[in-house]
């Protein structure tokens, strides 16, 4: 019963943390967009380069930081609450 | 005149290993200190030691003991850059310096005004320590970036001057800039303002760390698959190489350009909060008084 319980511990924080990257796609299409409107800007004035890439470089990290928090929860997930969660599981066994 | 270049030479030299010096250490103390038969694996900071401390025991961390190495590392650099620095003498070394302080006062003036120009030793600093902290795994140390904690820690001095200088008017216009522009707003400042902090250093290090997750995991399963093509040979030919490629991205161009960001955002978040109307409106009043 207690590998049943500690393999189902296991499976949903690898899922969870699958799951939680699904927020990757809210920063994939906003980069898109910001690189897709910055490329048109260059297009349309060249000469004002080297501006736009920085602002769209600076659009494009505060647009990741989403992705990012995901990231964390799914690393948290994966190697921090597995271990936490098991031995909550023991110390309730044990009592 | 023969003694005295000879004496530069040698300060010279001195100079560039003082400045090669903390790499070294560093690498020494990570092969000293690494747990034989380990493989590849996803690990945090090593604590190398726990000093003890009345409320909490202070633990001595992998990443505290490397970002002390690069800031004597840049320390020695900076010491070196501007060692013989003459008036009329021109050299190399002196135009490389002269372009990167007048890089990094450009910068300042041209994102935050003529107000905030000192601001541009402390942006200079940020980013070479955060690049030069994010550049340090290429020589196979634990990047401190990659600790929540020290990043953190900038995030949380960054914060500090921000509301340092919201409250150039006095607590009273802070408290005021927060019901802006509806009273019943203020909970959602309140929580755009702690906010602040938290995303910066979530960004930095989730960056980095990610980079390095991710080439552990590369690194990882290009060892079982050679395990598997070349059975009979207990050596990994194709991690030879092959997650170098990754480094490029991950390691010199993700992590040159967090410290970019990391100093922008600072120099934005300051002269952003920063209520300069007011602030000068206020001096020009008190100027008159006084005239």
């Amino acid at each position: 019963m207690l590998e049943l319980a500690v393999g189902i511990i296991l499976g949903a924080c690898a899922l969870g943390a699958g799951i939680a990257m699904v927020a990757g796609i809210g920063p994939g299409i906003g980069e898109g967009n910001a690189v897709a409107k910055a490329c048109e800007a260059i297009g349309r004035q060249p000469e004002t380069r080297s501006e736009v890439t920085t602002t769209m470089l600076m659009g494009c990290a505060v647009a990741e930081t989403t992705g990012l928090y995901a990231l964390i929860i799914a690393i948290l997930l994966l190697f921090v609450a597995p271990g936490r969660l098991v031995n909550i599981l023991l110390e309730a066994v044990g009592k | 005149m023969k003694k005295a270049d000879k004496k530069f030479q040698l300060a010279d030299r001195l100079l560039i290993f003082m400045t090669i010096l903390p790499i070294i250490i560093g690498i020494v103390i990570k092969v000293l200190t690494t747990p034989a038969e380990e493989g590849i694996a996803v690990h945090g900071a090593l604590i190398y030691f726990t000093l003890p401390a009345p409320v909490q025991n202070l633990p001595i961390t992998e990443s505290q003991v490397n970002s002390w190495l690069v800031m004597t590392a840049i320390a020695f650099l900076c010491l070196y850059l501007t060692h013989g620095i003459r008036r009329g003498v021109e050299t190399k070394r002196q135009y490389f310096c002269e372009w990167i302080v007048e890089m990094c006062y450009g910068m300042v003036k041209g994102n935050m005004g003529e107000f905030f120009k000192e601001f541009a030793p402390f942006i200079a600093s940020i980013l070479a320590l955060s690049a030069f902290s994010s550049l340090i795994c290429l020589f196979g140390l634990y990047s401190p970036t990659s600790d929540i904690n020290v990043v953190a820690g900038w995030a949380i001095l960054v914060f500090g001057l921000i509301t340092y200088y919201k409250m150039k008017c006095g607590p009273k216009q802070y408290l005021k800039s927060f019901g802006e522009p509806v009273k019943f707003l203020a909970p959602l400042n309140i929580i755009s303002e702690v906010a602040t902090p938290i995303s910066m250093s979530f960004r930095h290090y989730g960056n980095v760390l990610s980079g390095s997750v991710i080439s552990v995991l590369v690194a990882s399963g290009l060892q079982g698959v050679s395990a598997k093509l070349f059975s009979g040979i207990n050596f990994p030919f194709l991690q030879i190489g092959i997650p170098a490629v990754l480094s490029i991205y991950f390691d010199v161009f993700s992590g040159c350009l967090q410290a970019y960001i990391f100093a922008m955002l600072t120099m934005l978040y300051v002269s952003g909060g920063f209520p300069a109307e007011e602030y000068f409106r206020r001096k020009a009043e008190k100027s008159k008084k006084v005239n």
